[in-house]
Formats: structure tokens, C-alpha cells, sequence
């Protein structure tokens, strides 16, 4: 249902009741932005040399880019493993054996229940008072973005594989192909083109997860931007702000490949499944 | 004609990787410091590093033979200076390093070369806080992982940090919480809370009434005696010609007076 | 194992504070995220932006730089204070921040439950003369909702998980707690990190049965 059926095309005295409406929103937005802005300038925020610093070339490349570099490294190795993660681990849950299928579904609902924040300082305490073990603040946070991630992968590479007709499995069995070949040459090669828009989603919601390092003093972009930054120019609101902009503009990039990726495997003859929707999706399903 | 210029291309990759090796070779001094600590160490937009840590981590550096390009500068947190050492990641480690007999089983100090204790920072209005006992009842923010919040709360009690105590990242989320009146005073070693004052003179004052002892030691290699003895010979020389205190007054600005004289070496 | 029990009065107190952090939040969020998605869907050009805007910039933002912002910079700069106690203070600050990033959630899921809604409802609605607000309120919205309880169920359960990151701004909810019990028993870390582990399977998966249970049960039949 498109949003324009909920009301009538507005006639004359809709469209002045609109307009009207329109510019008093428009007049209370200019307001409040006004109030913010004065707040601003009375704690001195919009000092320029609270800002200049982001104007400064030594700035970026020193300071900044090093915690940008460190925030897409653990990302980029964190989805490295989570991913391969994923698929042993949603291929395990539907294995036809129990002592496969139950421990790693375990895992995976395990690991996708309980808060990212306690994996990591786990990882950070446990590895080492368990096993002696140091555990940088990188290995940390690639630990728990895997072990969360991966479980979430997990199962959108089993919403994926299971929304494949039975059909395509009989038929495969029934020209004479093992199951493991099924798997590999029918099964998987069409579950990844209806999975693959979920599965970068699912990295989105990994990169920003990065910045939950800034809490167990991972150098990363947030660290940068809320400690390293205020350290040298005492800016921590301006800097934070800064941040933020970076994140967005980075997440909406990759946000959209995701979208772009949709409408490709929506388009997609090569697969016999339907795009899946991501598990915990926020969205209710579109066919009812 | 092909093979010749394999040849050619062949030789210079050679040469470019021996090259390389003899860069990365053993006659870097690798440095650990702290890279968000003003005052002490602070990495500089122009990617220098900054601090009374770093003047005396060069004097060290300089008196064992090290040239300025051999010195290498490379970051320590508190959580991992001694594997640091072990794993020989670092050569020594000039970073808020206190002297505790914990760290002597893994690791060797030479030093100390600095001595402070926890203190209280507060707005250079506010003359209400004249010693530790008056944050009974003053608002206080400290750094989470740190230990000088918890001595707090293990003097005023578990209801005192309900009301009183807010645990931020790092010390320097609490300056602006100071400034804008949010808390009260910051309490931590007087060294951090002299080298965030230092960036804003005027702004605070420094209580003056250090309530613990630490002893900033260098870490470095555990038996390792002979640069031991060396590195302490160094701070001893730093200590006498000057320079120690041309190093404090220059890191800690107004707040140098807090830091008047050099403490005595402990050489074991 | 014994400095699990010796530790449980504080283990339960940080549990009652995580969920003091997602009751508040839920009830905020919900409001806010319902008022978001009328605003998407809204005749008026500039609400839809406005929202639109919101939903987008809060989606792709960390929660912990949102946290953060929100517990210095709206005391610093806006003077937003609640109580004089600092922790109580954070507390709300921390309320505030989830609540902002959870609303754009769930105004997300009201807009998907909206695109659910046969158009006939709607048109059904204008012929009888319904105006926007009336027909979003008696016809859209209610249907909308019960499409999409199990979506909410699951913006939930991430919010539960979500309060951790008020750690951020030190509010000493069940993860923080978790750290500084790390620090007190080294020897015990892997009791005390089992012990909050099974504290957030009890809280968040009934929460997924309750919400699917209640999904099938108030789902519209078409």
C-alpha cells in the first residue's frame, strides 16, 4: 500500500490548510534550530578553534585516518571470519545428523541472545585469566563481532537455503547427485544470490557495531574523535559531531550496496528463492 | 631482450627488499608511551609525540647512544605495557608507569624518575575543595578501569558513588564535565590531571594534597641489570644538569611547582 | 563459583537496572518511533523529510557515539539535568539516547506494518469521509500493529541488549557491573561471565516467544 492512499488529493482548502500547516512546521523546525544554535554559541561551541582543527590536512592524517584505518580493519577482519562463520555454522543447522544440528544450534541462538558488550569483555578478561593469554583490544572486538555476527549470518544462510523449493533438492537427489553436491552445485549457488542483500545488511550492522571498541579503548574511529581529538583541542562536542558524520556517510554508502544488491537478486532468474529478510528483521513481511 | 629486463626487474626487487631489511633492521630503540595523555604523552597533529614521558624517554634514549631517526615512538595502553616488554614488542616503556612489586615479578624498572599520588582538580573559583575529605560531598568524575575512582569509593562507601561519582572514558571526557560546572573536581595521579590543566591556564586549580604514592619507573626487559644500571646512570645525569626540570616546568606549565625536585633513583 | 553467590544481591541489582533502562526506554521509543512512522506517512512534505532525515541518520550512527553525545553533550551544552544524584543523572541521559536510536527503529517496523494494510482499508476509510488522523488512528495504525508484533518483538530484544552500551557513559547496568566483577574475582571470570550470560537468555528469550506467541494470536486473518 503506497503511504498517498491514507488521505485525498487535497482540493483548494486542503492545499491552503497544508500550506499553511507546512509553514508553521517549517517556522517551529527553524525555531528549535535556533534554540540549539544559541545553546551552542553560549558554551562557546561554535569557537572556531573548535572547528578548525577538521579544516587541517596534519589533522586528518594523523589523528583521524589512523582511528578510520583501525575501526575498517576490525570490521573488514571481523567479516572475514564471520561470514565463513555463518555458512559452516547455517549449513550445520540443517544437517540431517542431531549431534551436529543441536550443539550448533545452540551456538548460534547462544551467542545471538546475549549483548555483544559482555562477549567482548570476555574475550578482553577471560582469555587472560582462562588461558594466559593477552588479549589486545583488537582481538577483543573482532571476538565478539564474530561470534554475534556469525551467529546472525548463521541464520540467514539457513532462512536462505531453506526458502529453496524442496523441489530443487528432490530433483537434484534425483538425477543421481550425493547430498554434499546438492548442497554445493543446486542449493547454495541460488540461496547466495537471495541471501547476499541480507548478508550486507547484516556487515552494515557489523561496522557500526566497531564502535562499541571505544569502550574497551580499541584505537578506532570513535576513539579518535571522542579521546584523541579533545586531548589536543578540548572540542569533544564538535569532535563527536564530526564523528557521527563520517559514520553516517560511510554506513549510508555501504547501506546502499545492500539496496542495490536487493533489486538485482529481486530481478534475478538465477535463483528459485525469494530475497530473505534478515533475522530480528524490523520489518514485517512483505507478502501477507 | 625479455629475459634481460626479468633480469633487471629481478635485481631491483632485490635491492629494494635489502634495502627495506636493512631499514626495519635491529637499530631502531623502540619507545612505548602513551598517546592520549597531555602533559605526558600525547600524539601531536603533526604526528609527533608530546610529554614529559617523551622528553625523558629522548634523554634515556639519547645518553644509551640512540640517534633522534633511531628513536621510535610506538603506543602503550595501561592494559598491555608489561606483555609489551615480554614479547619484546617495545625495548622500554616511558608511560605512567607506577613501580608496584606485582610488575617487578614480570618485568625491571629503572627510576623512578617522578613521584605524584592522586589529587584533585578542580575550577580555579571553586576554593571549597581543600583536601581529599571535602569530595564527601562534591560531585567527582574518573576514568573507568582506573584505580583512583575506586580508592574513593572504598573511603566514602557504595551510596557516596551512587550520588557523587560518575565514570567517564578516560580523563578527558571529565575536563569539559569541570568546566561546565556537571561535577565538582577530578581526582586522579596529579601528573594527568597537571598536564590537562596546562592546556587551559587559569581554568583549574590543583589541590596540592596528594592522598597515595606512585613512582612513575621506565619499564624495561626483568634482569636485563646492565641497561638497567645504564638507563638509571642516564636519569640520574637528567636529574642533575637541569633538564628534568626544564622538562617539568615545560610539560606542566603553572603546575610545575607541584613537582618541585627529583625523586631518589631505587637502583636494585 | 562461590563469588558468584557471594556477588548475587549485586548481579540481580544490575539486572533490575538493565531492565528499569529497557522498560523506560520501550515506552519512550514506542511513542516516539509511532509519531515518526505518522510523520513518514504524513500529506505534509515537510514532516515526511523530517522524518526521513531522523530515521536515516540514527539508523547508520552507532548507538555508542549516540550514548556519548547524549550523556556529555546534553549536559554540556543544552544543560539537560534530572536529579542532583550523578548516577540517577546518567541514568536518564542514557534513557534519552536508547530511546532516540530505538524510535527509529521502531518507526521503521510501524511503516512496514502500515505497507501491510490492504489499500481497499484505506480507501474504504476516505470514502467515508475519514481524515488522515482518523483513518491512521481507527483503520492503519491498529491493523498496522498487528502486523508487526513480531518485529517489535525483535527491536525489543535488541534493546535489551542495547542498555550494555550505556556502560559508555558509565552507568553501572548489568555489563559494567560484569567488568568491575571481572576485576574484583580474576579467578571466577568464567562463572560470573556464565552467571550474567543466563541473566540475558532469561530476560530476552521469553521475550521472543511472548511477542511470536502473541504474533500468531492478534494476527489479522485475511
Amino acid at each position: 500500500m503506497r503511504a498517498s492512499v491514507l488521505y485525498d488529493a487535497p482540493g483548494p482548502r486542503g492545499r491552503r490548510r497544508n500550506l499553511v500547516l507546512t509553514v508553521l512546521f517549517a517556522v517551529l523546525l527553524v525555531v528549535l534550530a535556533y534554540l540549539g544554535y544559541r545553546k551552542f554559541d553560549e558554551k562557546g561551541q561554535f569557537d572556531a578553534a573548535l572547528w578548525e582543527p577538521f579544516l587541517r590536512a596534519d589533522v586528518w592524517v594523523n589523528l583521524i585516518l589512523p582511528g578510520l584505518w583501525n575501526t575498517l580493519s576490525a570490521a573488514a577482519t571481523a567479516a572475514l571470519i564471520a561470514v565463513p562463520f555463518g555458512f559452516v555454522f547455517g549449513m550445520a543447522r540443517l544437517s540431517e545428523h542431531t549431534w551436529i544440528r543441536i550443539p550448533a544450534g545452540a551456538i548460534v541462538e547462544f551467542f545471538r541472545a546475549i549483548p555483544l558488550l559482555i562477549m567482548i569483555f570476555f574475550a578482553q578478561y577471560g582469555g587472560s585469566a582462562v588461558f594466559g593469554l593477552t588479549v589486545t583490544s583488537f582481538s577483543a572486538v573482532v571476538f565478539g563481532l564474530v561470534m554475534y555476527n556469525g551467529s546472525v549470518l548463521a541464520e540467514i544462510v539457513r532462512a536462505g537455503i531453506s526458502s529453496l523449493p524442496r523441489g530443487q533438492t528432490e530433483a537434484a537427489l534425483a538425477v543421481g547427485l550425493r547430498k554434499g553436491q546438492a548442497m554445493r552445485l543446486i542449493l547454495l549457488p541460488q540461496a547466495v544470490t537471495a541471501m547476499m542483500p541480507a548478508i550486507v545488511s547484516q556487515l552494515v550492522v557489523l561496522l557500526k557495531d566497531t564502535a562499541l571498541g571505544f569502550i574497551v579503548a580499541y584505537e578506532d574511529l570513535l576513539n579518535a574523535g571522542a579521546r584523541i581529538l579533545p586531548s589536543n583541542f578540548r572540542n569533544l562536542i564538535p569532535s563527536v559531531i564530526v564523528m557521527a558524520l563520517i559514520y553516517i556517510l560511510i554506513n549510508v554508502a555501504v547501506g546502499q550496496v545492500a539496496t542495490w544488491l536487493e533489486k538485482r537478486s529481486r530481478r534475478s532468474r538465477k535463483t528459485t528463492a525469494k530475497p530473505v529478510a534478515p533475522p530480528d528483521s524490523v520489518t514485517a513481511p512483505a507478502s501477507l | 631482450m625479455r629475459v634481460r629486463r626479468i633480469g633487471a626487474v629481478l635485481l631491483a626487487a632485490a635491492a629494494l627488499a635489502t634495502s627495506l631489511a636493512a631499514c626495519s633492521g635491529d637499530d631502531k630503540f623502540v619507545i612505548g608511551v602513551k598517546f592520549d595523555q597531555p602533559g605526558l604523552g600525547l600524539k601531536q597533529p603533526d604526528g609527533s609525540v608530546k610529554g614529559f614521558d617523551v622528553d625523558v624517554a629522548k634523554y634515556v634514549a639519547k645518553e644509551l647512544g640512540y640517534s633522534d631517526d633511531q628513536i621510535e615512538f610506538k603506543e602503550t595502553v595501561s592494559a598491555n605495557r608489561e606483555p609489551f616488554i615480554q614479547q619484546g614488542q617495545v625495548d622500554i616503556v616511558v608511560a605512567t608507569y607506577s613501580i608496584t612489586d606485582a610488575r617487578k615479578e614480570v618485568i625491571s624498572f629503572a627510576g623512578p624518575y617522578l613521584i605524584t599520588g592522586q589529587d584533585i582538580l578542580t575550577r580555579a573559583a571553586d576554593t571549597g575543595i581543600a583536601n581529599v575529605d571535602s569530595l564527601a560531598t562534591k560531585k567527582v568524575c574518573g576514568a573507568q578501569g582506573s584505580s583512583s575512582p575506586a580508592r574513593l569509593v572504598e573511603k566514602f562507601g557504595e551510596p557516596w558513588k551512587g550520588q557523587y561519582l560518575t565514570e567517564q572514558q578516560g580523563y578527558g571526557a571529565c575536563l569539559p564535565l569541570l568546566e561546565q560546572s556537571q561535577v565538582d573536581a577530578i581526582s586522579t595521579d596529579a601528573t594527568i590531571l597537571a598536564g590537562f590543566a596546562a592546556q587551559s591556564p587559569g581554568k583549574f586549580r590543583l589541590v596540592g594534597q596528594p592522598f597515595s604514592e606512585e613512582k612513575y619507573g621506565i619499564g624495561l626487559k626483568k634482569d636485563d641489570k646492565e641497561t638497567r644500571d645504564k638507563i638509571n646512570n642516564a636519569i640520574d645525569k637528567m636529574f642533575k644538569d637541569g633538564s628534568w626540570k626544564k622538562y617539568v616546568d615545560a610539560n606542566f606549565g603553572e603546575f610545575g611547582q607541584f613537582f618541585a625536585s627529583p625523586p631518589a633513583l631505587e637502583r636494585y | 563459583m562461590s563469588a558468584l553467590f557471594d556477588e548475587l544481591p549485586v548481579i540481580l541489582g544490575a539486572f533490575w537496572l538493565t531492565l528499569r533502562l529497557t522498560l523506560a526506554t520501550a515506552v519512550a521509543a514506542l511513542v516516539l518511533g509511532t509519531v515518526l512512522a505518522a510523520m513518514r506517512v504524513s500529506p505534509l512534505g515537510v514532516l515526511r523529510t523530517v522524518a526521513a532525515t531522523y530515521v536515516n541518520a540514527l539508523r547508520n550512527t552507532p548507538l555508542t557515539l549516540v550514548i556519548v553525545f547524549c550523556g556529555l553533550g546534553l549536559g554540556l551544552v543544552l544543560d539537560v539535568s534530572f536529579s542532583e544524584s550523578l548516577s540517577v543523572n546518567y541514568l536518564w541521559l542514557s534513557i534519552i539516547g536508547l530511546s532516540l536510536y530505538t524510535a527509529a527503529f521502531v518507526c521503521e517496523a510501524i511503516r512496514s506494518g502500515i505497507n501491510t494494510v490492504p489499500i481497499g482499508q484505506a480507501e474504504a476509510a476516505r470514502a467515508l469521509g475519514l481524515t488522515f488522523i482518523q483513518n491512521l488512528r481507527h483503520i492503519v495504525l491498529p491493523q498496522a500493529f498487528r502486523a508487526v508484533i513480531a518485529p517489535l518483538g525483535s527491536v525489543l530484544i535488541a534493546l535489551i541488549k542495547n542498555t550494555t552500551i550505556a556502560a559508555a557513559i558509565g552507568v553501572a547496568e548489568a555489563s559494567l557491573t560484569m567488568k568491575s566483577l571481572f576485576e574484583r574475582h580474576q579467578e571466577a571470570v568464567v562463572p560470573i561471565f556464565l552467571g550474567f550470560a543466563l541473566g540475558f537468555l532469561v530476560l530476552t528469550l521469553p521475550v521472543g516467544l511472548l511477542f511470536g506467541w502473541l504474533a500468531r494470536r492478534l494476527a489479522v486473518a485475511r
